[in-house]
């Protein structure tokens, strides 16, 4: 299972999945941030993003996503102020360019993102911008890792680890995980040529029967990973129970704000967005295909009622879901079918 | 959203006691906060993440997978 969306895209857009032998089957994980931020907060970032005295600030990926009658597009488009930034620093920008309106910006992601999302934190304390809050949905990989693993219903024989993740993390934390649950744990990047290197190692482990962590992303990756960027995640979040969309409660699995910044919780601002019923599509099973349980194109919505322009489900959305990876590089139906390495290479196409 | 884009630094400068470098994308040049990266210097790579520099790449490293992508590159 390569565990981070980006490396879906990678497979799927270069056809690895494709020209490896059919005894190795690339299981998309869970690791796409835009896929896993739980409904309710995708409604919450709705309600606050149609206030008129709010600017909401985010990721542009996070746009398109369905909530339960909307989504944050529909609201621009209806003359809510959403915007996208390259960076949450942005965001205090703005919030000093505009001192009438609170700046609400959706802090969501992995570990990656979190030490930038927690520098807008710290720098608004910092600064005394005080019309500045963030909206938090942020998820940690080892605790995924836990969760699959105790799933009975997901076998997977190998992890790839995020790289980027590993950048700021280090792979330290996975070292356990390997040993509990006897699973090779491979450090991988995100370019076709790191992919295919990553499975080797984690197939050289397999038919070693051996299982370990190793780190195939050493450009970017050191075991302790980024110490001040580990700190200032320590500084400014504390580990939560946090639901995943279409996965439930993982125990320990998101960070929060710590109660010495409150004052920058979104939730706790506008304490009026905390009821908000939800509905989910009765068709969508982004569920399973986060989990590694169901390909993309296995759901009967698949192409038909979901598409990137109609999407159900936050994996036919996002740069980073493996159903927008599907249909995109055309996996419609046949997913499974092989191309002769030998004669590929012969004759590309 | 966790992928990162890989650039040189061609200029470090502070902004509000913050960090701050120019960063050359292949001849785009945009800014980027260097804070969590204290020993970066004029000349590095770098990963950049949403506006963050998170990682300075390791050169050899880097030019090993170079390597590879030249032997693909050949066998095409």
């Amino acid at each position: 299972m390569e565990v981070c969306g980006g490396q879906t895209h990678s497979i799927i857009k270069s056809g690895l999945d494709q020209l490896l032998p059919k005894e190795i089957n690339l299981v998309h994980g869970p690791g796409c941030p835009v896929c896993v931020t739980p409904l309710e907060l995708i409604d919450k970032a709705i309600a606050l993003a149609s206030r008129r005295d709010v600017i909401f600030t985010s990721f542009g990926d996070m746009l398109r996503v369905p909530g339960s009658s909307s989504d944050l597009f529909a609201v621009k488009a209806a003359g809510g102020d959403v915007r996208i930034l390259y960076s949450p620093l942005d965001s205090l920008k703005i919030a000093r360019e505009n001192p009438d309106k609170t700046v609400v910006f959706f802090g969501i992601g992995f570990e990656t993102t979190a030490p930038p999302n927690a520098m807008a934190v710290v720098q608004a304390q910092v600064q005394g911008i005080n019309n500045f809050a963030m909206l938090v949905s942020h998820v940690t990989v080892p605790a995924a890792i836990i969760a699959l693993m105790e799933s009975p219903d997901v076998k997977v024989d190998g992890f790839l680890a995020a790289g980027h993740v590993c950048t700021v993390m280090g792979y330290w934390e996975y070292e356990p995980l390997a040993q509990k649950y006897k699973i090779p744990i491979v450090v991988t990047g995100f370019e076709p040529v790191d992919i295919v290197h990553g499975i080797l190692k984690c197939v050289r482990q397999l038919e070693g029967d051996r299982y370990y962590v190793e780190n195939a992303y050493a450009r970017s990756v050191i075991r302790e990973g980024n110490r001040p960027a580990q700190a200032v995640i320590q500084r400014v979040f504390e580990l939560c129970d946090r639901p995943w969309r279409g996965i439930g409660v993982i125990p320990q699995s998101g960070y929060r704000l710590r109660p010495e910044f409150a004052e920058f919780d979104a939730e706790l601002r506008f304490p009026e967005i905390q009821s908000i019923e939800t509905k989910e599509s009765d068709l969508c099973i982004s569920g399973l295909v986060l989990q590694g349980r169901k390909k993309p194109h296995e759901c009967m919505a698949f192409g038909k009622e979901c598409t990137p322009q109609t999407p159900l489900g936050a994996t036919m959305v996002s740069t980073e879901g493996a159903c927008a990876a599907y249909y995109r590089y055309g996996r419609y139906a046949d997913a499974n079918r092989r191309i002769d390495g030998d004669k590929w290479l012969k004759n590309p196409i | 959203m966790c992928l990162g884009i890989p650039g040189k630094v061609i200029e470090l400068f502070e902004v509000n006691g913050m960090k701050m470098a120019k960063i050359d994308f292949s001849g785009v040049v945009k800014e980027a906060c260097m804070e969590y990266l204290p020993e970066i210097k004029v000349g590095d790579y770098t990963l950049i993440h949403v506006g963050f520099g998170l990682s300075i790449l390791d050169e050899k490293e880097a030019l090993e997978t170079m390597q590879l992508l030249n032997q693909i590159a050949a066998m095409e």
